[in-house]
C-alpha cells in the first residue's frame, strides 16, 4: 500500500463516527465577519494606511505625478544610493530625475550581484489600510520577488486611492492566488531577543512608501 | 516525534529544575507578560473578534471532517501548478523523502525556514546522518542551533535566553558554522541581529535548496502560505532553485477566502501585531520567479490518530500562534523545556500525548501540566477547549481505554505511575457509597487527629513537600450538622 493510501485510509477510518454533512461549503461555514472595521471615506482610509505604515516604521511620503520624479530622486540621494534595481516595466518617468545607475533584473543576474545594489523601486498590487501592508504580486512594475528582498532599501509607490483597500478580506478579493504574492508590513523585524523589536534582519532595513495621488 | 527529546524526565521533575532557575523565570515572566498585554490591545482593535474566532473554529472543523477530500483536492491543485506531492505516514518516512530529494539535487547544504513540523520529526538530525547540513535561518532558531539547545516556545524558541547568553553563544559558535561573529560584539539586540544578518546572508546567497513548513495550504488553489517577520523566510522561499515544504495534513484550508480569517487572527494572537512584517504565498512554481522545483511533503505522524479521538481531535485546529503559552501560569514558571516536546505549553500538553501516545513517562505526565484555569481557551483564536482535552487525556492515562495508534485500534493500559491514584479513587468510591463506613471513618479521623503526621509518607511526600496537609476538624461536619441543625441552634 502506498503511503498516500495509508494516510487517506487512516483519515477515513478516524472520521467513521462523524455524521455526513453534505451542505455546500458556503453554508457549512457561515462567517459573519466584517468586511472592514469602521466606516471611512476613501480619504480617511488613505490616512489610516499612512498612520499604520508609519507605526511599523515604514517612512511615508506623499506626492502627485508631477512631483514624483524629484521625490524619488531625493530619496535615493538621501540614502546615498548609486545603483538602483528596477523591475521590467517601471513607469518611465519615475526615475527620470534620479542621478543613479539603473540595473535591470535579468535572469542571469546572480543573487550576489543583486546584493551589491543599493536600492530598489517598485509599484504595488494593493495596500491594506487597517494593517499597514503593501502587497506585491510580481506584475511588470513590481518584478520578481527577489528584487524587493535583497537590496537594503525599498521604495514602493502606491497609487491612492485606487490601490488602497481597508481590510485583509478586501485585499484577498483583489489578489490572484496563482501569482507569487509578497505581503510587506514595515521593514524586516525580529523580536527574538528578549522580545525587543529590532528592525532590519534579512529583508530591506529601510522601507519608504510613496502615496501617489 | 523528534529524537531530541527522548529520555526526558516527566514534567514534574523537569519543571522543578526550571522553577529553581531565577534567570529563566525572569526571562519568561518578562516575555510572557509583555506579549500578553500587547495581544490584548491588538485583539481589541477588531470589533468582530468573536465572529473571527468562531469562523476560524468552523473552517477548521469543517476541513477536518472532510479532510480526505480536501487533501486530495490540494494534491491535484499543487500538481496542476507544477509542484510534486509526497505523502509521509510518519517521521522516518518524511525524513527519508526529504533526504532523497536533497541528494537528487547534488547539494549537501540546505537553508531552513523555521518550521514546527520539521522540528517535530527531527529533520536536521536525520539529514546530518545522511551527510546534509541544514542551516536554521530564523534568529531564534539560529540561537538554539548554535547553542546546541532545544526550543522552548513555539513563536520565540530562544525565549529562555537573555541577550548576554545570546552574545556568548554567537561569539563562541558562529565561526564553527560559517562567518564568525564580528569583533567586539556587544549584547545590544540591534548588534546581535546584525551579526546574524551577516552570518546568514552568505548562506542565503549561495543556497540551492530551501526547506520550509507552511502556516496554511489552500486546497482550492494549491497555494502555500508562510508568515514571518525577519525576511529569512522570504530568502529561503525565493532564492533557492529547489524548495521542499514539509507540512502537517491538518494545515489545509478549503478556499482562498478562508485566509481572510486566519491572516487577521494569527498575527494578532501570536506576535500581537496588526500584521506580521512578511507573508509569502506561492502556488506551485512560477516561470522565472522563485524556485523552479517545488516538493510538498504531506505529514501524518500521529495526526490521524489524533483525528480518531472524538474529544482530542480539536487540537488539530491549532494554527500554532502560541497565545496559550503566553497566558499559562504553568508555562510561565516551568518554561518550555519541561514539556519535553517541540510543542510546549497548554497546546503541547494536549498535542504531544496525542501525536506520540501516552506510553512514555513524559507523555503520561503532560495532561497534568496544567492548573485547568482556562486562560488558554479564552485566548485561543480557533477556540480549542484545551481544559476539556486535558481532563479527557488524564482519564485516559489513569483508566486506559480504546485509542488509535499508527492507524490501528488499541486498548491502552492504565499508566503505571497512577496505581496509587487509582487505588485511592476506588477506595473513595467504595466509601462514598457506604454512609456508615464514611461516618465511622470520619469520627475515627477526628479522634486521632493529634496523631496525624504533618507530611505524607511514600509517594504522597511529593504533594506535601510544597503544601500543608489540611487539619482534620475536631468534629466531622455531618455530626456538627446533626447536632446543631446547620447552626440554627446557636452552636458555635
Amino acid at each position: 500500500m502506498s503511503s498516500r493510501d495509508r494516510v487517506l485510509g487512516r483519515v477515513r477510518r478516524a472520521l467513521a463516527d462523524v455524521t455526513p454533512d453534505e451542505r455546500p461549503y458556503e453554508e457549512a461555514v457561515n462567517r459573519g465577519c466584517l468586511r472592514e472595521h469602521g466606516h471611512r471615506t476613501p480619504g480617511q482610509t488613505v490616512e489610516l494606511l499612512a498612520e499604520n505604515l508609519a507605526d511599523y516604521r515604514a517612512i511615508v511620503h506623499r506626492g502627485d505625478a508631477e512631483e514624483l520624479p524629484d521625490l524619488v530622486g531625493r530619496l535615493l540621494a538621501g540614502n546615498g544610493s548609486r545603483e538602483v534595481l528596477v523591475p521590467p516595466s517601471l513607469p518611465p518617468g519615475w526615475l527620470s530625475a534620479a542621478d543613479v545607475a539603473r540595473l535591470d533584473d535579468l535572469a542571469e543576474s546572480t543573487p550576489h550581484r543583486l546584493d551589491q545594489v543599493d536600492s530598489v523601486v517598485t509599484g504595488c498590487a494593493v495596500a491594506i489600510a487597517e494593517t499597514g501592508t503593501i502587497v506585491l504580486d510580481g506584475s511588470p512594475d513590481q518584478g520578481r520577488r527577489r528584487i524587493s528582498l535583497i537590496p537594503d532599501h525599498h521604495i514602493c509607490v502606491v497609487r491612492v486611492p485606487d490601490q488602497v483597500v481597508s481590510s485583509v478580506p478586501q485585499a484577498l478579493e483583489r489578489l490572484d492566488p496563482a501569482r507569487p504574492l509578497t505581503w510587506i508590513s514595515g521593514p524586516s523585524a525580529t523580536s527574538d531577543i528578549e522580545l525587543d523589536r529590532v528592525e532590519g534582519v534579512h529583508g530591506p532595513r529601510k522601507l519608504e512608501v510613496i502615496l501617489l495621488s | 516525534m523528534s529524537g531530541t527529546f527522548v529520555g526526558m524526565p516527566a514534567f514534574p521533575e523537569a519543571a522543578r529544575d526550571a522553577v529553581r532557575n531565577p534567570t529563566l523565570r525572569g526571562n519568561l515572566r518578562h516575555a510572557t507578560h509583555t506579549i500578553r498585554a500587547k495581544r490584548a490591545r491588538a485583539v481589541a482593535e477588531l470589533d468582530d473578534w468573536p465572529a473571527l474566532r468562531e469562523a476560524g473554529r468552523r473552517i477548521k472543523d469543517h476541513t477536518l471532517r472532510h479532510l480526505d477530500r480536501y487533501l486530495v483536492q490540494l494534491e491535484e491543485s499543487v500538481t496542476a501548478a507544477g509542484g510534486t506531492v509526497h505523502w509521509a505516514a510518519d517521521a522516518d518516512e518524511a525524513n527519508r523523502i526529504v533526504a532523497r530529494l536533497v541528494k537528487e539535487t547534488g547539494e549537501s547544504e540546505v537553508v531552513k525556514v523555521k518550521s514546527m513540523a520539521t522540528q517535530e520529526i527531527g529533520l536536521n538530525e536525520a539529514l546530518l546522518e545522511e551527510g546534509i547540513r541544514a542551516y536554521e535561518t530564523d534568529l531564534a532558531e539560529l540561537i538554539v542551533q548554535l547553542g546546541k539547545d532545544r526550543p522552548s516556545h513555539i513563536l520565540v524558541p530562544a525565549i529562555h535566553r537573555n541577550r548576554g547568553e545570546i552574545r556568548d553563544i554567537f561569539r563562541a559558535e558562529m565561526g564553527e558554522w560559517g562567518r564568525p561573529a564580528p569583533e567586539g560584539l556587544t549584547d545590544t539586540p540591534a548588534e546581535l541581529a546584525e551579526a546574524a544578518r551577516l552570518h546568514l546572508r552568505e548562506k542565503f546567497l549561495r543556497a540551492r535548496v530551501g526547506i520550509s513548513g507552511a502556516n496554511f495550504m489552500v486546497a482550492e488553489t494549491g497555494t502555500l502560505v508562510v508568515v514571518e517577520s525577519e525576511g529569512n523566510g522570504r530568502m529561503c522561499l525565493t532564492l533557492p532553485e529547489t524548495l521542499i515544504s514539509v507540512v502537517g495534513i491538518e494545515k489545509v484550508v478549503p478556499t482562498w477566502q478562508d485566509l481572510e480569517v486566519f491572516l487577521q487572527t494569527l498575527p494578532r494572537s501570536s506576535t500581537a501585531e496588526r500584521m506580521n512584517p512578511y507573508t509569502s504565498t506561492w502556488t506551485g512554481t512560477t516561470a522565472d520567479d522563485g524556485p523552479r522545483t517545488f516538493h510538498l511533503v504531506l505529514l501524518d505522524n500521529g495526526r490521524t490518530d489524533t483525528l480518531a479521538d472524538q474529544v482530542g481531535r480539536q487540537a488539530l485546529r491549532c494554527i500554532r500562534c502560541s497565545a496559550c503559552l503566553n497566558v499559562c501560569p504553568v508555562y510561565e514558571r516551568a518554561g518550555g523545556h519541561a514539556y519535553g516536546s517541540v510543542y510546549p505549553g497548554p497546546i503541547g500538553a494536549i498535542l504531544s500525548p496525542q501525536l506520540r501516545g501516552t506510553a512514555s513517562e513524559i507523555d503520561a505526565s503532560l495532561p497534568y501540566a496544567s492548573s485547568l484555569c482556562g486562560a488558554c481557551y479564552e485566548v485561543c483564536p480557533v477556540a480549542i477547549d484545551i481544559p476539556e482535552v486535558l481532563v479527557h487525556l488524564r482519564e485516559r492515562v489513569v483508566e486506559g481505554g480504546p485509542a488509535v495508534r499508527q492507524g490501528n485500534k488499541v486498548i491502552l493500559k492504565p499508566a503505571k505511575g497512577h496505581a496509587a491514584e487509582r487505588a485511592a479513587m476506588r477506595a473513595a468510591r467504595w466509601t462514598f457509597t457506604r454512609p456508615g463506613a464514611l461516618r465511622t471513618g470520619q469520627r475515627l479521623a477526628s479522634r486521632t487527629r493529634r496523631l496525624h503526621p504533618r507530611a505524607l509518607p511514600g509517594p504522597g511526600r511529593a504533594w506535601s513537600a510544597t503544601r500543608d496537609l489540611p487539619p482534620v476538624p475536631a468534629e466531622p461536619f455531618r455530626d456538627w450538622w446533626q447536632r446543631t441543625r446547620g447552626g440554627k441552634d446557636g452552636a458555635k
